[in-house]
């Protein structure tokens, strides 16, 4: 795998030269724009800049800005397209019959591209010449990627090859083009500004909605990234239903996954990944929501200010730990310290627990973990409540638990049952303490000190390792990461309702 | 209850009755609650940190042996000519008698049932190939006897660390007993000592079976260019997208749209990420994998958010009055916004900045997705270029590898280099407290 990474490497070294290359040009353009346009617009006015509507640097501004930007915007554009073109152009080559029982064409294809990737390096390394390159056959490919350090997996056929030459062709035409347009519109731009700049022109303006338009552009970033989320889960998920039937995914009680990597055999059931996830986030609950809660209110109604100021950095020191470290505390001190306690020779000699990874450990730490977060969102709610209700309370003779158990709470219960759906989505999406500390069978048992495993687990057991996306048991990682992605926003969006219209309330 | 009837029963209005009693009791057991869970929460912090603490220190020391080695010319260079192509020719295979010979001649004086093969198996694996790397690096010294300082194995850098003991020893193949034995002699004679690991903090990650060459150091590179791209991406792109929508954003769809996904990234489990990452840059973009530029574009997505929601709280603790002022004198609205109200907000969006990167170097789920984990960090990265997209780990994800491999002499490690991982959280937390506290204005 290593070496097929340094191969993408070298035929992306080539490609990313081109590319800062063109990237220089064009901020180069920009730059020298800037001053142009600058002494350009000061020109015009004799040096004056009272003559000009907007400062000078404005208009520099402006050039730059026409040259630099369409520029760069076409040079993404161009990044993302070219290999789309490139690819559904070239594997429109290669026959049905070409693609052999057990494979499939996005296989094929990635072998066309390590080929051409392969050629390129070898290329670049001076081991053969392009005119070599092009002439090479089938037969004496394998030998001459092997020579450069490409290993390729299985023989390449006649097909593969002729695609791989055509990709190349495509890819180098592709690139030529590329430099040509892309430098050609930086050019234009910068004409274009640079003839507009007068005395009268309204550069500020223009530079400003540019501007505006570049903070626009970055708020939408968000959109973006939750849009990739969705399509990159959902058009893996489909791919998977469409190797693995759904109702088996979602009702089958068993998860056993075939490591063959051929398919068939495979049981991938979400419900006892579920069953191990709810478990473990309900004792995590079980652990996190009363310490959190009466610690929230401990610190909001009771202590001191001095107690107060050094007790809830503390626990946000909690918070501001890594989930890794997490994980090894359970991987390596609860889950022992468990065994020696529940297990077999264990102090209670209840021999209930087999192993350290278990549901207890895990959902224990866990909890550990999001103590800081439910008392702090518990400790805002509590404060919002109005200090009228606990005057008016205490007023009439109540003590002041009776007026936190009796008003207060159920005055912030909203905000609370809000604050911990937000910590069970927590729970539900965390990944390292269940990787490090549950366990790796999946099972539908009762027993909190079996071992069990997780939705987020089992993403990461199968997606890593294997490079390889079209086998179900790689994919199934992905109609996991859908099933968790809906139950947390579910659970987000509710909780986030329900503490904003508690907000509301009182505001 | 009345007057009249309290009265009635004779009873002092000082003296509690029996419903105050329980009252006041229930009180106290109320209170007696919140400060358990405190006390409970301090504990688990405690125990958390007094783990890592103890468990991790040793890492920082190692087991090193000094002998004196012989490089006999015979052996290392037999052409005689110290020409650099025929010594590399040499193998660590015939490094390894040398070293040996040299180990016996160390502890000749000392009383030991072990063979004179048997002595070497005190030294770690990689000791030859430090002995011919110098030979490499200075052939004129062949010939000469000169001072090395080796490493130890992972057993006998366990005892001396209290990890393993004799009794662990009585199934193990690769050291016995009269090893330990030895060990306590050479202690005393100083020739076995315990310096600070060096190699462990900047060092390269090590092969599972050497424990005791393990470092850090490569995949504390891999994690600063992480942070880089972090950082050039996410601090621009987070303040741009928070100034729109603080200062510019009308109320219509499109913004409510904007703050939903926002609000809804930040709850988003760090794992989607990964998978995010996953398949926009390595499956679609195909950009190299276990490279660090993925990681941190997969971290700038995650960490977004966070920059984002503390930006727009410091923008929107800079008072009006200030805007106002500059719209006044004559300034466009862009121009009262970057020249005086962004400047004024600088100290919090920095402080936000600050906290967000640390939340994203400790993050270690979405690197396990694009395969910083496996990979075995054993080189520096030459060039930044080489930084930014050869493979290599992270320090969290290291930590990681280093706790799912069998050896428990790497569990050692793992504490280590969380106390590694934590010492870089705790300076960028200092320094966001003390930004806040000198720059931060109350308006």
């Amino acid at each position: 795998m290593i070496r097929q990474v340094r191969v993408a490497q070298s035929g992306m070294a080539g490609d990313q030269m081109s590319n800062a290359m063109i990237l220089l040009i064009v901020l180069g353009l920009g730059a020298v724009g800037y001053f142009l346009g600058r002494r350009r617009a000061l020109a015009k006015v004799g040096g004056d800049p009272r003559g000009l509507h907007s400062l000078p640097r404005y208009y520099g501004a402006n050039v730059a800005m026409n040259a630099v930007v369409p520029a760069l915007v076409l040079l993404v554009g161009w990044l993302i397209i070219q290999p789309i073109v490139i690819n559904s152009a070239v594997s429109g080559m290669i026959p049905e019959s070409a693609v052999s029982e057990g494979s499939s064409i996005s296989l094929l294809m990635s072998d066309v591209r390590r080929v051409a990737d392969g050629l390129d390096a070898a290329v670049s390394q001076g081991v053969m010449t392009e005119a070599e390159a092009l002439r090479l056959d089938e037969d004496a490919v394998k030998e001459a990627l092997a020579g450069v350090g490409v290993a390729l997996g299985a023989d390449v056929t006649a097909e593969t090859l002729a695609a791989a030459q055509r990709y190349r062709e495509m890819a180098g035409t592709g690139n030529v083009l590329k430099a040509i347009v892309i430098i050609g519109a930086a050019l234009i731009g910068f004409a274009v500004a640079f003839g507009r700049t007068t005395p009268d022109f309204r550069a500020r303006n223009v530079v400003e909605r540019g501007v505006m338009m570049v903070l626009i552009a970055a708020a939408s970033i968000a959109i973006l990234t939750t849009l990739g989320i969705v399509l990159s889960l959902i058009f893996n998920t489909v791919e998977f239903f469409r190797l693995y039937p759904a109702s088996q995914f979602f009702f089958s009680l068993s998860w056993n996954p075939s490591f063959s990597g051929r398919g068939g055999g495979s049981e991938l059931g979400i419900l006892p990944l579920l069953w191990g996830t709810l478990y473990i986030s309900f004792i995590a609950l079980l652990v996190a929501v009363p310490i959190g809660l009466f610690a929230a209110i401990y610190l909001s109604e009771y202590a001191s200010k001095s107690v107060r100021s050094v007790a809830k950095p503390l626990l946000e020191l909690l918070a501001g730990i890594p989930t890794i470290v997490y994980g090894l505390f359970a991987l390596l001190t609860v889950g022992p310290l468990l065994v020696q306690v529940f297990g077999d020779d264990g102090a209670l000699g209840v021999d209930w627990m087999q192993g350290g990874t278990a549901v207890m450990t895990a959902g224990l730490v866990m909890g550990i973990m999001l103590i800081p977060f439910v008392s702090s969102l518990s400790d805002d709610i509590i404060n919002a409540v109005p200090q009228a209700m606990r005057d008016g309370s205490l007023g009439l003779g109540a003590t002041h638990s009776e007026t936190v158990r009796q008003v207060i709470l159920p005055a912030a219960l909203p905000g609370i049952v809000g604050a911990i759906l937000l910590a069970a989505s927590r729970a539900i999406g965390e990944t390292m303490i269940v990787v490090l500390g549950a366990g790796a069978a999946a099972r539908l048992s009762m027993n909190p000190f079996d071992a069990m495993t997780t939705v987020t687990a089992k993403i990461v057991s199968q997606l890593t390792g294997d490079s390889d996306f079209a086998s179900p048991e790689a994919l199934v990682a992905f109609a996991l990461g859908i099933s968790l992605f809906v139950i947390t926003l579910g659970l987000n969006v509710i909780a986030m309702m329900i503490v904003r219209k508690y907000r509301e309330q009182y505001e | 209850m009345t007057d009249a009837s309290l009265h009635k029963k004779g009873k002092s209005l000082l003296a509690l009755d029996a419903r105050t009693k329980k009252r006041n009791a229930a009180e106290a057991r109320f209170k007696g609650y919140g400060i358990a869970a405190i006390a409970v929460s301090l504990f688990f912090l405690v125990a958390l940190l007094v783990t890592i603490i103890s468990n991790g220190v040793p890492a920082f020391t190692q087991t090193y042996v000094n002998v004196a080695v012989t490089l006999d010319a015979a052996k290392l260079d037999k052409n005689g000519n110290r020409d650099i192509d025929d010594i590399k020719k040499v193998s660590t295979f015939g490094y390894k008698p040398l070293i040996n010979a040299a180990l016996v001649d160390a502890v000749a004086g000392i009383e030991t049932e072990l063979s004179d093969k048997d002595v070497g198996k005190i030294l770690s694996a990689s000791a030859p190939a430090v002995v011919r790397d110098y030979v490499i690096a200075n052939p004129d010294q062949i010939g000469e006897t000169v001072a090395f300082r080796l490493l130890t194995s992972s057993r006998v850098d366990g005892y001396m660390k209290g990890r393993v003991v004799r009794e662990d020893l009585a199934r193990d193949k690769n050291l016995d007993a009269a090893h330990l034995d030895l060990i306590d002699v050479m202690v005393g004679q100083g020739s076995v000592e315990r310096v600070f690991n060096w190699d462990f903090v900047l060092g390269a990650d090590a092969s599972e079976s050497r424990p005791e060459q393990a470092g850090i150091g490569v995949s504390m590179l891999g994690s600063f260019f992480m942070m880089l791209v972090v950082l050039i991406l996410a601090l621009p792109i987070g303040v741009a997208a928070s100034i729109y929508l603080e200062e510019f954003a009308p109320q219509n769809r499109f913004t409510d749209l904007i703050e939903v996904n926002i609000s809804n990234l930040a709850a988003v489990p760090s794992i989607v990420f990964g998978i995010l990452g996953l398949a926009v840059f390595i499956q679609f973009a195909h950009l190299p994998q276990s490279a660090p530029i993925v990681g941190g574009l997969t971290l700038t997505l995650m960490t977004l958010p966070t920059i984002v929601i503390s930006t727009r709280a410091s923008l929107k603790s800079v008072p009006p009055s200030i805007r106002d002022a500059a719209l006044g004198v004559g300034a466009s609205k862009m121009q009262a916004v970057f020249h005086h109200v962004l400047p004024l907000a600088m100290p919090g969006i920095l402080t936000g900045t600050i906290i967000g990167l640390a939340q994203a170097l400790g993050e270690t789920a979405p690197l396990l997705l694009i395969g910083m984990v496996g990979y075995i960090a054993t080189n520096y990265p030459d060039g930044v270029a080489s930084g930014f997209l050869d493979p290599n780990s992270a320090m969290p994800a290291q930590i990681y590898e280093w706790a799912k491999r069998a050896d428990p002499a790497f569990y050692e490690r793992a504490w280590g280099g969380i106390i590694v991982l934590l010492l870089f959280l705790l300076t960028m937390n200092l320094i966001a407290i003390i930004l806040r506290r000198r720059f931060e204005r109350r308006w």
